[in-house]
């Protein structure tokens, strides 16, 4: 499982990998946003949350049809489904690796991205918090995603379309987290639905890709 | 490990292709299949391999047995012929990659990346990760595809040794490896046209 992720995160990294695709396009929306709804240092602050979050979101979307379009084509999903890995296996160890390079960076480029938009001083915390424990969630739907349209050709479009309505839960609470982190409210409830929602679709949507990976493999 | 298929129907996209498929494979045998473009080799060994299920039939014996080769060698383009090895033997959980190296003679071109070698270069690589799964049973598709004559020897040398040791192989190729195989022409057990019946079937 280790030598798959490891295999994953190197060709990532890898020219050709696509490791910052996500990341560039999540700086690119954030820094257009103050041109397109103009300077006002305080619309900026209050839209900040929720321009970070879509941002995020967006991203995270962008690089999904990647991840594992391409072990199908050149043959190694196959070949992998007939290793002794379970498929569950390897579909929550792309999910680990699609996080670790696109979520990840995301998280930890949230609160530079911030000052760009005037992000109040407490919500810095809650953005940074909130992302940390929702991205892992859209990586493992994405997944789910992917799953569900490996082997079709273009099959971005269709699975932008499957996995939007997916991510809506933890895009509304992710973004409430953050939007009451920086107007100084209580951010308990958000938080634990939004950690109890990405907790459930990690522990769940392994089997689900898996399963329609197989059906898909066949 | 034998693997004992029986009775074997299959289909491919809900319609099926073959049937009445029954072997015995016995260690250090191996089998060569035969048969016209599209009659369902491919399927008949993805089906062995586990890839898909059969519509009747029973397979025994392979269970957690079995390295597939599919047409495609699982490469990736970016990483070195070392690190493509590297994987899959991590993957099966083998240790050294060095007499899969030798074995194909690409001990030469180990630092390079696989998105650079040539077509039969690649098709070796593809071939030497069968000698890193350390598994029994060999369920191969074409895998002679591209080789020149001297690779073809190299391979029919791997798979003679790996019968010597007690493994197994299943083939599917048309080109004559020299090996004392079984030959199992799969034309005649071409499936009979089935009447629209069961139409959600394609769904499942």
């Amino acid at each position: 499982m280790i030598a798959l992720l490891l295999r994953d995160l190197r060709l990532a990294v890898r020219a050709g990998g696509g490791f910052g695709l996500g990341l560039a396009f999540f700086l690119i929306v954030t820094v257009m946003v103050p041109f397109s709804v103009g300077p006002e240092s305080e619309l900026l602050a209050r839209i900040a949350p929720g321009v970070l979050w879509l941002g995020a979101l967006l991203s995270c979307l962008l690089s999904l049809d990647r991840l594992l379009a391409l072990d199908w084509e050149d043959g190694s999903l196959d070949l992998l489904a007939t290793a002794p890995l379970p498929l569950e296996a390897v579909v929550s160890i792309k999910a680990l690796a699609h996080w670790i390079t696109t979520g990840l960076p995301l998280v930890l480029a949230a609160p530079v991205l911030g000052i760009l938009l005037n992000l109040p001083l407490e919500g810095f915390r809650w953005v940074v918090i909130s992302l940390f424990l929702g991205t892992p969630a859209l990586s493992v739907i994405g997944t789910f995603g992917a799953a569900l349209t490996v082997g079709l050709k273009r099959g971005g479009l269709l699975l932008s379309l499957l996995v939007m309505p997916l991510y809506v839960p933890t895009l509304i609470f992710g973004a409430e987290v953050a939007r009451r982190g920086a107007m100084g409210m209580g951010v308990e409830t958000p938080v634990l639905m939004l950690a109890g929602i990405s907790a459930a679709v990690i522990a769940l949507m392994p089997f689900a890709s898996a399963a329609v990976l197989r059906i898909n493999l066949r | 490990m034998t693997l004992n298929v029986s009775d074997l129907r299959i289909a491919r996209g809900g319609l099926p292709v073959l049937e009445g498929i029954s072997f015995v494979l016995k260690p250090g045998a191996a089998l060569i299949l035969r048969g016209p473009n599209g009659i369902g080799k491919t399927t008949l060994l993805r089906c062995i391999a586990g890839l898909q299920p059969a519509l009747s039939g029973q397979i025994t014996g392979g269970e957690e047995q079995i390295a597939y080769a599919a047409h495609s060698d699982g490469l990736k383009p970016a990483l070195t012929v070392t690190e493509n090895l590297r994987f899959w033997a991590d993957v099966f959980g083998t240790r050294s990659i060095k007499h899969a190296l030798e074995a194909f003679d690409l001990t030469t071109l180990r630092d390079r990346p696989a998105g650079a070698l040539s077509a039969g270069q690649k098709r070796r690589l593809g071939l030497s990760r069968m000698l890193v799964t350390g598994r029994a049973i060999w369920v191969m598709d074409e895998p002679t595809v591209s080789l020149d004559q001297s690779s073809v020897a190299l391979f029919a040398a791997a798979v003679r040794a790996h019968l010597g040791a007690g493994g197994s192989a299943l083939i599917a190729t048309h080109i004559d490896l020299g090996l004392e195989a079984e030959i199992l022409d799969v034309g005649p057990y071409k499936a009979a046209p089935l009447a629209f019946d069961d139409f959600d079937g394609g769904f499942l």
